[in-house]
């Protein structure tokens, strides 16, 4: 049998010592519990606390398990949670933009859209929630498989049609999108999905930078680009949007 | 629209500005709207909920007043304007809440009664005793119950020491959250007008809903003089200038109760256009244009607005106990869920209720029913059905519940229902929506801006002052962010409807008459 990492062994001890009943335990006793000198314990206890598995107890200085290893086994973000966070902010884009704007999720080998706010205007719409996207060619997808391995995976192995003249299907010139979408924090579809039809997502992520969910504005490609370049503002707005939720939903600022 | 052309992201940043005060039942809050109808900037303060003993609810008017206050000065610094930005201000407030309070000092003479508080249940009986609850239905649309503000009134004269002597001799003044708000802001003892408008004085059982004026019969009846009651006016037009505070100067002008301002903001302006607010509860109401409509089916009958010297639009009102709150329900008690937006999740995990059905009388039934003896009933139960059927059968029981008071405003007005505007936080619930729609068959339609309610009354403070011109313009502002089609057919909404209101009749007479 290969040899286990020592600490890591020492760690789990120490979580199970904390996890028996209601309990909170000085540096002392658990450093005795688990046959450890106190600074050795002490370095330990303080990485599971910044990990949030432990948590100090300001007054009286004593252990108890984090609320981490509780979230740890319930840990997927609800899509129907994060729509009802995302819903004020993405009214407040449409309004914004005059565009219609999708949430959406990894969903198997695509997009799922969780979440459709029509364009406001007096046009009649058809709301697009449970429809699929593909996740080569969309803005959405590009922005989740630029940060969720699960959704690169399946685009990388996927089977990446050409919608138009213009969709990405080599894989060289999708990982670079990919690439690119990371540094800038964005991705666009410029009639890459439907003629006619730009797009511009942003990721939202969870309070472990997770990415849950992405944002875009949809709308006819001559007043997403009027000068053949996505207009900047819808780019700051559909990114300003994204950040919202995430905060919305726990994640720190960034 | 011009809208996608003069696009920035945030195009709000020049004025003018409406201010909207929202009192309500949890909290106070003031949102300031530009001319597109978007939020500006918000902000909100709780009070205290005081529980003096079972069934009581009361609020310090005190700290109210304060709070608004500071609501006021806080959205207008976030918003990064002055009060020279602003060109009205509007009001809205949890209805039927009662305050008396001194004309001189400013004083209240005892807690505000909130419209939850039941203490008055035995005088509604006495004032009922030979004619029964419709004793005043025919001229104020109401029946004798707690909610209303007139038996608080009463109640309070009664038992507050020496308070019927001094109103008698003129130094008390009698109002709801709006007029309290409205006196106050417009100087209070330093000349403050002492006024309330029509749909707030619809929830008195003390006005007449032909006439517009306090009725004397009723004062006569319910023992109120008449010298405590305030001038009862238009829901849009100035009642006076802020005196003092951030806003000093500006026109108040206007006030509406909460359901009817989320009426107005949902631009519900053409006769048999309805709204539904989906939060703990529901209220539902409907445009019956000029005409009172009288209910025969439990619907309340009450003002919906009134323009200036327009002619005031009636509502007819249907109020459901429990929607919301039996999500929270599932989630505090049962614990089978972690979030109420986890609902959806679980009863989009099968197709249908698997024959189940959740009938969520609680505290008996309300419209259209009345039933007191009715308690909450899930029916169906076989070895079938699964937590995610009941979860089903939970969001089904808002719809149902829905589909019975529209039933009801439609046999009463005989004006069926077109489509469904709806706000409110369970509008979030795609499944719930759809659900809606494939019950009611019509379409159900939800608005970009969610802040119905503040927005009604700004919209109603901004027709005052002319910053609108008329009510097209508003329609023109309404956006429409979803819409949900049926897709349920007929045969199946008319069987599940059919096994609905089997579910509903096994509710009644669960408690004996010597249970309560």
């Amino acid at each position: 049998m290969a040899k286990n990492i020592q600490s890591l062994e020492r760690a789990a001890a120490m979580l199970r010592l904390l996890a028996g009943g209601e309990r909170r335990l000085g540096l002392s006793e658990i450093a005795s519990s688990v046959g450890l000198a106190k600074g050795t314990a002490h370095g330990i206890l303080r990485t599971l606390q910044a990990e949030g598995f432990v948590e100090q107890d300001a007054t009286s200085g004593r252990y108890q398990l984090g609320a981490e290893l509780l979230r740890l086994g319930n840990s997927y973000l609800d899509v129907h949670e994060l729509r009802s966070r995302a819903l004020v902010w993405t009214d407040d884009l449409a309004r914004s933009s005059g565009e219609s704007v999708h949430l959406g999720v990894v969903h198997q080998q695509g997009v799922l859209i969780v979440h459709h706010v029509f364009r406001p205007d007096d046009s009649r719409q058809v709301l697009e929630v449970g429809a699929m996207q593909p996740l080569h060619s969309t803005a959405l997808g590009k922005v989740l498989s630029a940060y969720d391995p699960v959704a690169h995976t399946e685009a990388v192995e996927g089977d990446r049609k050409d919608f138009t003249p213009r969709t990405i299907t080599g894989l060289a010139e999708f990982e670079s999108v990919l690439e690119l979408t990371r540094a800038r924090g964005w991705a666009a579809d410029i009639e890459e999905t439907w003629e006619g039809v730009a797009a511009v997502a942003a990721p939202i992520h969870d309070r472990r930078r997770m990415p849950v969910g992405a944002i875009a504005i949809t709308g006819a490609v001559e007043r997403l680009c009027p000068a053949g370049e996505l207009r900047s503002e819808l780019v700051a707005a559909v990114r300003e949007c994204a950040r919202a939720v995430s905060r919305d939903i726990g994640a720190g600022r960034f | 629209m011009s809208d996608t052309t003069t696009t920035g992201t945030s195009s709000h940043g020049t004025g003018p500005f409406i201010a909207a005060i929202d009192q309500g039942t949890t909290s106070s809050r003031c949102i300031v709207f530009d001319r597109d109808g978007r939020i500006v900037a918000v902000d909100q303060k709780e009070h205290e909920q005081i529980f003096p003993r079972p069934g009581w609810v009361e609020h310090n008017a005190a700290e109210i007043w304060t709070n608004v206050q500071e609501v006021v000065a806080r959205a207008i610094e976030k918003a990064g304007i002055t009060s020279a930005d602003v060109k009205a201000i509007g009001i809205t407030n949890q209805r039927e809440t009662t305050l008396l309070w001194d004309k001189n000092t400013g004083e209240p003479v005892h807690n505000a009664i909130v419209w939850q508080d039941t203490r008055t249940d035995a005088l509604c009986r006495e004032l009922g005793r030979n004619v029964g609850q419709d004793r005043f239905r025919r001229e104020t649309g109401l029946p004798l119950a707690s909610y209303f503000a007139g038996p608080k009134a009463r109640w309070l004269l009664d038992n507050v020491e020496g308070l019927r002597e001094r109103a008698e001799r003129g130094e008390i003044l009698f109002g709801t959250m709006d007029s309290w708000v409205i006196w106050n802001l417009t100087g209070g003892t330093d000349g403050g007008v002492h006024v309330t408008d029509v749909t707030n004085a619809s929830r008195t059982m003390l006005m007449n809903l032909h006439t517009m004026a306090w009725d004397p019969k009723i004062l006569d009846s319910m023992e109120v003089p008449a010298a405590i009651l305030p001038e009862v006016r238009s829901s849009a037009e100035v009642y006076g200038n802020a005196k003092g505070g951030v806003l000093d100067g500006i026109p108040v002008a206007s006030a509406l109760g909460d359901q009817q301002a989320a009426l107005f903001g949902q631009t519900c302006f053409a006769e048999g256009e309805a709204k539904s607010t989906y939060g703990t509860g529901t209220f539902m109401l409907m445009n019956t244009a000029h005409k009172p409509v009288n209910s025969y089916n439990g619907l309340l009958t009450t003002v919906g607005y009134r323009i200036g010297d327009e002619p005031a639009v009636y509502a007819l009102e249907g109020s459901i106990a429990i929607t919301g709150a039996l999500v929270q329900w599932m989630r505090d008690q049962m614990g089978l869920i972690n979030s109420a937006a986890e609902i959806e999740t679980l009863a989009s995990s099968v197709e249908d209720n698997g024959g189940a059905y959740f009938v969520p009388a609680f505290s008996g039934l309300f419209a259209p029913h009345w039933r007191a003896d009715a308690r909450g009933v899930i029916a169906g139960l076989t070895r079938y059905v699964t937590k995610a059927h009941i979860a089903r059968a939970v969001l089904e029981a808002t719809a149902w519940q829905t589909r019975e008071i529209s039933d009801a405003m439609t046999k009463d007005s005989g004006v069926e229902l077109t489509a469904l505007k709806v706000d409110g936080g369970m509008t979030s619930n795609n499944l719930l929506m759809q659900t809606l729609s494939d019950v009611l068959d019509a379409p159900v339609v939800r608005p970009m801006v969610a802040e119905t309610t503040c927005l009604g009354a700004a919209y109603a403070a901004g027709l005052a002052v002319g910053f609108w011109p008329n009510t097209d313009v508003l329609r023109a502002n309404w956006r429409r962010a979803a819409e949900w089609t049926p897709r349920m057919d007929a045969d199946t909404r008319a069987r599940e409807y059919k096994n609905w209101l089997k579910a509903v009749e096994r509710t009644m007479g669960w408690l004996d008459d010597d249970d309560s």
